[in-house]
């Protein structure tokens, strides 16, 4: 058991430095910035949200609903929002720029329209 | 990448299907000189059947029944007609969705073709994971064998996330390999199973999987929908092709931030939208594809 624990830990660490290099993931380091983003038929609160490039920030999602998606391709960054728990998605913004995001679950009438903006500044 | 007609006669020369969109005699209908295998089918793509926004159709509620008149007046009758999904516009409502399939369903029974192929779209089947598709039009995904060809439908819809999944997946597998290496094989899907551009939700989030197990069969063309425009491409050796829609065009893939309907235009009224008449060609394994306006006029 020890072992398997070693082990985890390891591919974990090898995980974490590989998306490190890679600046788009972080395995969230401490004090890290928790975002609450909800989502329901058919938009996002806050729809908006201003990040710092370089900073390590969690988004937990939440669904009110029904599934649906997060998808900001700008930053290389999806994830399904499904009811009933919290969906973490940690990264480190690596550029400076306005990311629109969307729903890329298909959600009902107003599924075109479920859309937000991250705001990535210095 | 858009492939134009001069890409694809190129890529003919190494493959094995031939897009000749504009060069088959079947599609004016009046020089059809078909070898005693070739067969000729219709597909129908995007009616969208509920929409209601006068703004981008002025002709909502009579642009499918236009159609319908159309194919009827063919001068000859397709062996079969298959519809590529989104038969109707998405409500949020049940009870509204069976309404509006019911009514979709009366209006395209005045087809003369009577054998007529269902698949579903998004809007038709990704709220209730086609429940309503199959009380009214049976199954969402399927086989059939027509004249040498074997026709498969993969629904990519059904699973609000955009895929097959791994149990569709694995089930056409299953079917590919009672095929030859050479059968001639054509995929109907509603979603390209390919990357056209996601972010519009253009893709098969799992589609490269569909397209690795179709890969080692050499004949395989994909006709989809979903994009409500022509759009021709090649991935490898296989070709798919995007027909349009017959409620509202689309703009090109990317060309603006935000993908909404084109507005009606009461100078090019219908503009846009129509439907496509395929020839196949058996012994020289191709495909000729025509494009028909609303009203039947050869585009």
């Amino acid at each position: 058991m020890k072992s398997m624990k070693t082990r985890i830990l390891i591919h974990g660490t090898v995980a974490a430095l590989i998306l490190i290099s890679t600046g788009s993931y972080l395995i969230a380091a401490e004090n890290e910035q928790v975002i609450q983003i909800t989502a329901k038929r058919f938009e996002y609160s806050p729809k908006e949200i201003t990040l710092k490039k370089g900073v390590p920030v969690v988004l937990e999602f939440t669904s009110l609903d029904r599934l649906h998606g997060f998808n900001c391709s700008g930053l290389g960054i999806r994830m399904d929002i499904r009811p009933g728990k919290v969906n973490r998605l940690r990264l480190v913004p690596d550029k400076v720029g306005t990311f629109p995001f969307h729903c890329d679950n298909f959600c009902g009438s107003g599924h075109e329209g479920m859309r937000g903006t991250i705001m990535v500044t210095e | 990448m858009k492939v134009d007609r001069r890409d694809f006669l190129k890529l003919a020369g190494i493959g094995t299907v031939v897009f000749s969109s504009r060069l088959g005699k079947w599609d004016n209908l009046a020089n059809a000189a078909p070898g005693k295998d070739d067969f000729f089918f219709v597909q129908l793509s995007d009616t969208h059947w509920g929409f209601a926004n006068p703004a981008v159709n002025k002709d909502f509620a009579g642009t499918l029944k236009k159609a319908v008149e159309a194919v009827n007046h063919l001068k000859i009758q397709p062996d079969f007609i298959m519809f590529t999904g989104d038969l109707t516009h998405v409500t949020d409502d049940d009870k509204d969705r069976r309404t509006r399939m019911s009514q979709f369903k009366d209006i395209v029974s005045a087809l003369k073709v009577k054998t007529i192929r269902f698949m579903p779209g998004e809007h038709d089947a990704g709220l209730d994971e086609g429940a309503a598709f199959k009380e009214f039009f049976g199954k969402t995904h399927y086989t059939f064998n027509h004249k040498g060809v074997h026709f498969i439908v993969l629904d990519n819809v059904s699973d609000p996330t955009s895929t097959i999944g791994d149990a569709q997946l694995e089930w056409l597998s299953a079917d590919l390999k009672k095929q030859k290496k050479d059968s001639r094989i054509v995929v109907f899907t509603h979603r390209p199973l390919f990357d056209l551009y996601p972010d519009w939700d253009w893709y098969t989030r799992d589609g490269a999987k569909a397209i690795e197990v179709l890969m080692p069969y050499s004949n395989v063309t994909v006709f989809y929908g979903h994009i409500h425009q022509e759009h021709h491409k090649n991935t490898g050796h296989i070709a798919h092709h995007a027909a349009k829609g017959l409620m509202f065009p689309l703009p090109a893939p990317g060309s603006v931030p935000v993908k909404n309907p084109i507005p009606w235009d009461a100078n090019q009224p219908y503009k846009g939208l129509g439907f496509r008449g395929v020839e196949a060609k058996i012994k020289e394994t191709r495909y000729a594809i025509s494009e028909f306006s609303v009203r039947g006029e050869k585009i």
